[in-house]
């Protein structure tokens, strides 16, 4: 079943084509990779999905429904959740604080209920409370809960950035470049829980640069060059695909 | 949440309680004025700490929505109806049959027949809300700079219509406004008899006020304004509805500005154009960064130290180039606010680690 679904579209900064006529699906459970290298427009891919860029043309439907053309809280509120490539966790709030946030979208207490908080916006509290320690849980970050989540080790706030993205209880997950600035180590165990959140039923899209971490997970890949697609395939085919490797190593030079 | 973040508050009140004692004691009643007033003022400033620290905005026109709440029920309970009602106004007749004016003596005799403070202050505080809710959806688009000047330009805009009214009472303001029965027996209003009882009307305004704002720090609505302070983009992709949570804080502390200005006219008997005044949102703004811009705390114990001292007449004649260098000096040195300068940590023993 497809989950997410992608179609024509397109993106131009002034005269630069930055996402030229892309089209794929994601279906349901799987782990989908966008690669391709550096300027091939998988991060204003990304940002057009989860609605911080406008879309220039083209279609986005999140289980049959358009999201093209909404704001990214409300693309957030359809059940897609998002990580940033250079880590945006809340300063001045605990990693619990964070993941917390993650649930704004599951619970419902406003100002009101803020204010004079009846045992109804307590209860809710609790619910979010207990939720988001499970999550940090999880993610085997649950000693951390009480510090400080901006001072953590860059992993770990990458843990966090899951955590607080997993939180809203998404159908889709939109990992942006989750390896950038991890070392190997640290690429293995991200690598390791995004498996784990796969095997919660979690679908996850994720654009990468760090080849290890692609090949060892996705179940499909879609090559970007220049804006275009020019492969979608498994990632044992797209090893062999001689357009992916003359894109990434030169081509006739090589 | 947790019982223990009332146990501070408790001791406030506690505190505020001696400080009356003491004024008793010391035969210094006459402090109380001074320190209602500044209750009322500190109202306001807790309110715009809410912006400015928690959902990292500002605000340099928060004179103008003290202003809007005080000029607004003193235009209301002071305009005489009486005129209209003899000329067979049918709105002024249906008021008055519905109970919502009063009849008063002038000082020369005169019956004078006007609004009730009550609905008074609620049609002030309603016009407060639709004029932040009016202004905040265009500006509150803007950010840093820009969003600083522009509520700005309003602030200049109400300081301008209040000083040009004819209404408002020009340069002059207005005058003679009558206390505020909240109940029988309770009143708001400068009169030396009811000195102490208006000092607890006014503490308790504001801890109630307080306890509001504290409450919501801590909920949900509150982290979400500290991840907008924090990252708006990020805030956004949470599904946080970023546009309306500054809207709304901002119409909030507008709601508690105009409250402080309706219940400190009242208190007065009157409001003047220099409350309008830019100098006045400067030192409201001034006061939120001395208390660590995110520490409703900081700001209630500045907002108390400073207005008290301004209004027992400390600072002469240089009262507004005081607040101006708290400000400059406070973001030179202390962005984060008096409250945490490093100095401190000498008294707190921390243990080894963290």
């Amino acid at each position: 079943m497809t989950l997410l679904d992608i179609k024509n579209v397109n993106k131009h900064f002034g005269g630069l084509q930055a996402v030229s006529d892309v089209s794929f699906a994601v279906r349901k459970g799987m782990i989908k990779s966008v690669i391709g290298p550096n300027g091939a427009g998988k991060t204003t891919l990304f940002n057009l999905i989860s609605g911080n860029l406008p879309l220039g043309s083209g279609t986005i439907f999140f289980e049959d429904r358009p999201i093209h053309g909404l704001r990214p809280y409300q693309i957030a509120r359809q059940g897609i959740s998002r990580t940033f490539q250079n880590i945006k966790l809340f300063p001045g709030m605990t990693a619990l604080e964070n993941v917390m946030l993650g649930r704004h979208t599951r619970s419902r207490s406003g100002f009101m209920a803020g204010m004079v908080p009846f045992p109804a916006t307590r209860r809710e509290e609790n619910e979010i409370k207990t939720k988001s320690y499970e999550l940090l849980e999880l993610l085997e970050i649950r000693q951390f809960a009480q510090v400080e989540a901006t001072s953590l080790a860059f992993g770990q706030q990458r843990a966090v950035e899951f955590a607080r993205a997993l939180a809203s209880e998404p159908q889709l997950l939109l990992l942006d470049e989750p390896a950038a600035g991890l070392n190997i180590y640290e690429t293995a165990e991200i690598a390791r829980l995004i498996t784990k959140i796969q095997s919660h039923g979690i679908t996850v899209l994720l654009v990468e640069h760090d080849m290890s971490l692609v090949m060892d997970i996705s179940d499909e890949i879609v090559v970007l060059s220049f804006g275009q697609k020019i492969a979608e395939d498994t990632p044992s085919a797209i090893q062999l695909n001689k357009e992916v490797i003359e894109i990434y190593l030169g081509g006739a030079d090589a | 949440m947790k019982a223990g973040k009332y146990i501070p508050v408790a001791l406030l009140a506690l505190v505020l309680i001696g400080i009356q004692q003491l004024t008793q004691m010391t035969g210094t009643v006459y402090y109380l004025t001074q320190m209602t007033m500044t209750a009322y003022y500190a109202l306001l400033v807790i309110g715009l700490c809410l912006v400015m620290g928690y959902a990292g905005q500002i605000s340099l026109g928060h004179a103008g929505f003290f202003a809007i709440g005080g000029y607004t029920s003193a235009v209301l309970t002071t305009y005489n109806l009486t005129p209209l009602l003899e000329k067979g106004n049918v709105l002024i007749s249906f008021m008055q049959a519905s109970g919502v004016l009063v009849t008063r003596q002038s000082l020369y005799g005169q019956t004078l027949l006007s609004v009730h403070p009550w609905p008074a202050c609620i049609v002030a505080l309603i016009l407060a809300t639709a004029i932040a809710f009016l202004i905040g959806i265009p500006v509150l688009k803007l950010k840093g700079h820009y969003l600083a000047m522009a509520t700005l330009g309003f602030g200049i805009i109400i300081y301008r219509v209040a000083l040009a009214s004819e209404i408002f009472g020009q340069a002059d303001g207005i005058s003679a406004v009558p206390g505020f029965v909240l109940l029988p027996d309770l009143i708001v209003s400068g009169d030396f008899n009811n000195r102490v009882q208006n000092y607890y009307i006014a503490c308790s305004t504001l801890i109630i006020g307080f306890l509001l704002l504290q409450n919501l720090i801590d909920s949900r609505v509150g982290r979400a304004l500290r991840a907008i302070h924090g990252s708006e983009e990020a805030a956004n992709a949470m599904g946080v509805n970023t546009t309306r949570y500054k809207l709304y804080t901002f119409v909030l502390s507008a709601v508690f500005a105009a409250l402080a200005g309706i219940l400190l006219t009242h208190y007065n008997g009157g409001i003047g154009p220099s409350e309008a005044g830019i100098m006045k949102s400067v030192r409201y703004v001034a006061i939120v960064a001395i208390g660590g811009m995110a520490n409703l705390w900081g700001a209630l114990t500045m907002a108390a130290i400073l207005n008290f001292l301004s209004l027992r007449g400390m600072f002469g004649s240089y009262d507004d180039a005081v607040f101006g260098s708290i400000l400059i000096i406070i973001m030179l040195f202390a962005p984060n606010g008096l409250l945490r300068l490093p100095i401190w940590q000498f008294f707190k023993k921390s243990p080894a680690g963290k």
